[in-house]
């Protein structure tokens, strides 16, 4: 069936059991993948998957959903049926309603859509990959992590009200982590990860000599003093706290209780007024970008924080009605409907005057720690307290000279951290997770085994 | 007609389908392949999430699938599709095998047809119909919420409760055919207190396999009464100093960090990576002799336990150390098939959307010999960690975990709350260092991601002393 045919036998189907109300998200999936082991082929992957979400509302305006693999004609009348059922249970108190801007027009990027390159092909692009990085370095013995894919999938959402939304597209992701031996010193691991719009799109090359210098710049290393250390966040890890604490922002968090911010934080100061963060789900370097979020409202760029202050929370459907706002198109579809960040970027504001300019990772030459990448962010993060303890990977960088350091954690608190923001360098990087430049943050304790 | 004789051109559930199978499997060994599995499945699952004192969401999800995994040599294919047609599922034989073309040989394998059904689902059919209606568990739900407001720092509840029942057939090209019911059934209790600029967190999960009862006897006053003094103890606790130290980690989940650090250590993927330090160490001491750790799928009810692994095979009890001595790895079908290690009853997945991989199951360090009293009291500085967060393992075997609930040790005694503690380490140095097993070991469920997915596990050990440990803190 395809996405119109569906939306048709939704309909029939619930005019059949006297549905007068619905919606719909589904998604439709073809995803290949590789994977080698020193030059030979070690799984090869091929899927095929379809998955439909329906809502429900009963006569008393409750909610229903069931969530279903089957979109045959049986299968759509029973999932109808059992979100009939689970209706009666909906949420009395907080009621979700189709979105307002459902029907708005959205901003369509240039369709970037590759054809399927095949198995083959991405077996052995994965292959010369492989040898590669390998011989990049004589330390680099195996790439123990490394994978390969492309994906074909089309999403719709579409509701009684005739609202109807589609968008397909393809990505491609290729991941290499490569172990590093040298005698009497422990392995060392590093990677990288680039994403495309199709395989051919990704910069292999780059892939290979990012993750061979990682891992290299990692062999020689020692354990570090615990104590208190000016840090610089990579662009990566930075955006990895921001995202790891965005219920700051989430008006979901906020009305269930599991935020730092409560209904009247707009306008709180939270960092240095050198600080803007926004969310661009439809920024065109963010490859996962989707015009509409799962109740249909257009994807769009949002101020979260201007000049240090919060400026906008993001919201759904429901949150917005709730706060008297309209919905962001951050949200996904459920009974109880989530809210989510889709992509970061933070830049410098035009305030920065009183940011220390000469701490610039690549030429500062007093001792800081460079975190490069913060790991473990489920367990380390304890966002509704507002408090983090994360293993990383970096660097001690100490009169010039820079050596990796060896299991260390950097502990702290999210709000003391964006207050001691001392520096945000100018120049932008992008990453798979959003983009964002070099940030030093003064005093945040480390824990180290020396 | 008797339902067994049904002829059909589709997989369908409650009926049998040798035929059909067989055709499939056929298919694909005339097309060369060394070896042809098919795992298909059909579930049927519910979740309910009751915040404060409503029910907020109650969501049924249904799906069926197929998983085709093709062996030539020790490469292996892997298709999987929602098609259950004998056209959708050739189709798939025919992708995976295409998939391994390369390294497709002129020799034909001999399939000499299924053998007998071992149907691990008879008795258990009846279960969907025993379990909780979600009207009864929107109630119990509420009443558990209910329970944990016992003040007026606290500031959110949560109940959280699903019920996963999965109907799966296998069939292989050694014969093997099996069809099976898994029921698992979870609750988890979540609190968040506040005082003040004081706030902390408390949550506890209970599970089980099989067992439809099991909610029904869940006792919800006394989880309630654990989350909340939990959340109230680290309320007002300070951060830990971070250092080196002696520390004693709590039965149950405190299981985690073995779990973590060793288990997957012991996994055959991992020697198939190179990544564990462990590859050429049977037969050596690799942990201090009062360690002893088992992995098995066969305690009854416990959350990690199955009649029959995702590869077909009854699941055994695995004695991974005994006295210290590594003397097992957990192996499935291309585990052995690649590193020699015989299986273990381990094949597992998440889904029929992933190929089966070694994967844990009831994992756990045996019960010692001391109370829980003696480890503390042989302590004069250091850390009691009562209760584990989540943590994870890097890909060179350092492993970082967070201590939800942590109590200093002065003296012998237990002292001040704290909070913020990690623990630090790698198995290779951690584990010799675990001196002293208490005779109080307990099991605690939890889902573990890897490879092949979130599978159902548990975790367990006895009251353990590890002699040193680096802590992190502020």
């Amino acid at each position: 069936m395809n996405s119109r045919e569906i939306t048709t036998q939704i309909s029939k189907a619930a005019d059949f059991l006297n549905l007068k109300k619905w919606d719909y998200g589904a998604s439709f999936s073809n995803d290949y993948s590789v994977q080698v082991d020193k030059g030979e082929a070690k799984q090869l992957k091929a899927s095929q998957k379809q998955i439909l979400t329906i809502r429900v509302w009963n006569q008393s305006n409750q909610v229903g959903i069931t969530t279903t693999s089957d979109i045959s004609e049986s299968g759509i009348k029973k999932a109808l049926k059992q979100a009939n059922i689970a209706s009666d249970f909906g949420n009395k108190n907080e009621t979700t309603e189709f979105s307002p801007l459902a029907k708005d027009p959205i901003k369509v990027k240039e369709v970037k859509k590759r054809n399927p390159v095949g198995i083959k092909k991405l077996l052995t692009l994965l292959r010369v990959a492989e040898v590669k990085l390998i011989e990049s370095h004589e330390s680099i013995k195996s790439v123990p992590y490394n994978g390969l894919s492309e994906s074909f999938f089309e999403r719709i959402y579409a509701n009684s009200e005739g609202a109807f939304r589609s968008y397909s597209k393809s990505q491609a992701a290729l991941y290499l982590y490569a172990r590093a031996e040298e005698k009497n010193k422990k392995p060392r691991s590093s990677g990288s990860v680039k994403l495309g719009y199709g395989a051919d799109d990704i910069d292999i090359e780059s892939c290979i000599k990012e993750a061979s210098k990682k891992t290299i710049s990692h062999l020689n290393y020692s354990f570090i003093k615990t104590d208190k250390y000016l840090i610089c966040f990579s662009p990566e890890s930075f955006l990895t706290i921001i995202n790891a604490f965005s219920s700051m922002f989430n008006a979901r968090s906020i009305i269930d209780g599991v935020s730092l911010s409560n209904k009247n934080s707009i306008g709180e100061q939270l960092s240095t007024k050198a600080l803007n963060i926004y969310d661009d789900g439809l920024h065109e370097k963010n490859i996962s970008s989707s015009p509409f979020d799962g109740e249909g409202t257009p994807t769009k760029r949002l101020c979260l924080i201007n000049r240090g202050r919060i400026e906008n929370f993001i919201h759904s459907e429901s949150t917005a009605r709730i706060f008297k706002t309209t919905p962001t198109g951050h949200a996904g579809l459920g009974s109880k409907v989530s809210v989510s960040p889709d992509w970061i970027v933070v830049e410098k504001s035009e305030e920065n005057f009183d940011l220390k300019t000469s701490l610039d990772h690549s030429t500062y030459e007093g001792e800081f720690v460079y975190i490069e990448e913060l790991n473990a962010i489920h367990a380390g993060v304890r966002a509704s307290q507002g408090s983090f303890s994360l293993p990383f990977d970096g660097w001690l960088y100490k009169n010039g000279n820079k050596i990796s350091i060896e299991s260390a954690t950097v502990a702290g608190d999210i709000k003391y951290l964006l207050k001691n923001i001392v520096n945000i360098e100018s120049s932008q990087e992008v990453t798979t997770s959003g983009i964002s430049p070099h940030i030093w943050v003064d005093e945040l304790s480390i824990t180290g085994d020396a | 007609m008797l339902s067994s004789q049904i002829k059909s051109n589709e997989i369908v559930f409650g009926i049998c389908n040798k035929d059909l199978l067989e055709e499939i499997i056929f298919y694909g060994i005339g097309l060369g392949a060394d070896f042809v599995e098919i795992f298909i499945e059909n579930t049927d699952n519910s979740s309910v999430l009751a915040e404060e004192d409503f029910i907020t969401n109650v969501s049924p999800s249904f799906g069926r699938g197929a998983g085709i995994r093709i062996f030539k040599g020790e490469k292996d294919g892997f298709v999987s599709t929602n098609d259950l047609t004998k056209h959708g599922l050739m189709r798939s034989v025919s992708q995976a095998i295409e998939m391994l073309v390369d390294i497709t040989d002129n020799k034909i394998e001999v399939f000499n047809g299924l053998n007998k059904h071992r149907d691990y689902s008879l008795s258990k059919k009846k279960w969907i119909n025993e379990v909780p209606s979600i009207h009864e568990i929107s109630e119990k739900l509420l009443v558990s919420t209910r329970s944990l407001k016992k003040n007026n720092k606290i500031i959110t509840r949560k109940g959280s409760y699903s019920r996963n029942l999965q109907e799966i057939i296998i069939a292989s090209s050694d014969g093997t055919y099996v069809t099976d019911i898994r029921l698992h059934q979870t609750v988890g209790l979540n609190v968040i207190a506040s005082d003040a600029q004081y706030r902390s967190s408390g949550s506890r999960r209970f599970g089980s396999s099989g067992m439809p009862n099991e909610f029904r006897l869940w006792d919800h006053e006394k989880a309630a009464n654990d989350v909340f003094e939990s959340s109230m103890n680290m309320l007002y606790a300070d951060y830990v100093d971070a250092g080196q130290m002696p520390v004693v980690l709590a039965n149950k989940f405190g299981g985690v960090i073995f779990h973590e650090a060793c288990g997957h250590l012991l996994e055959t993927t991992q020697i198939e990576r190179g990544t564990t330090p462990f590859e050429n160490k049977l037969n050596e001491k690799i942990a201090h002799e009062s360690v002893t750790a088992i992995d098995e799928g066969i305690s009854e009810g416990s959350f990690g336990s199955l009649s029959v692994d995702d590869e077909g095979m009854e699941p055994e009890k695995s004695v991974l150390i005994k006295d210290g001595i590594l003397k097992k790895f957990i192996s499935d079908r291309a585990g052995e098939l690649r590193t020699g290690h015989k299986r273990t009853g381990s094949g597992r997945r998440q889904n029929y959307s992933f190929a089966a991989a070694s994967r844990m199951r009831n994992t756990y360090i045996a019960k010692g010999e001391h109370s829980k009293e003696d480890l503390i009291n042989s302590i004069s500085e250091g850390l009691y960690c009562k209760s584990m967060g989540g943590g994870s393992v890097g890909a060179t075997g350092q492993f970082n975990f967070a201590v939800e609930e942590g109590y200093l040790i002065k003296n012998g005694k237990l002292t001040s709350p704290v909070k913020g503690a990690t623990l630090i380490g790698e198995a290779k140095e951690v584990m010799p260092k675990i001196s002293m097993c208490g005779n109080d070991l307990e099991l605690a469920p939890g889902f573990c991601g890897s490879i092949s997915g979130s599978v159902n596990v548990t975790v367990g050990q006895p009251h353990i002393k590890v002699d040193s440990i680096t802590v992190g803190g502020r």
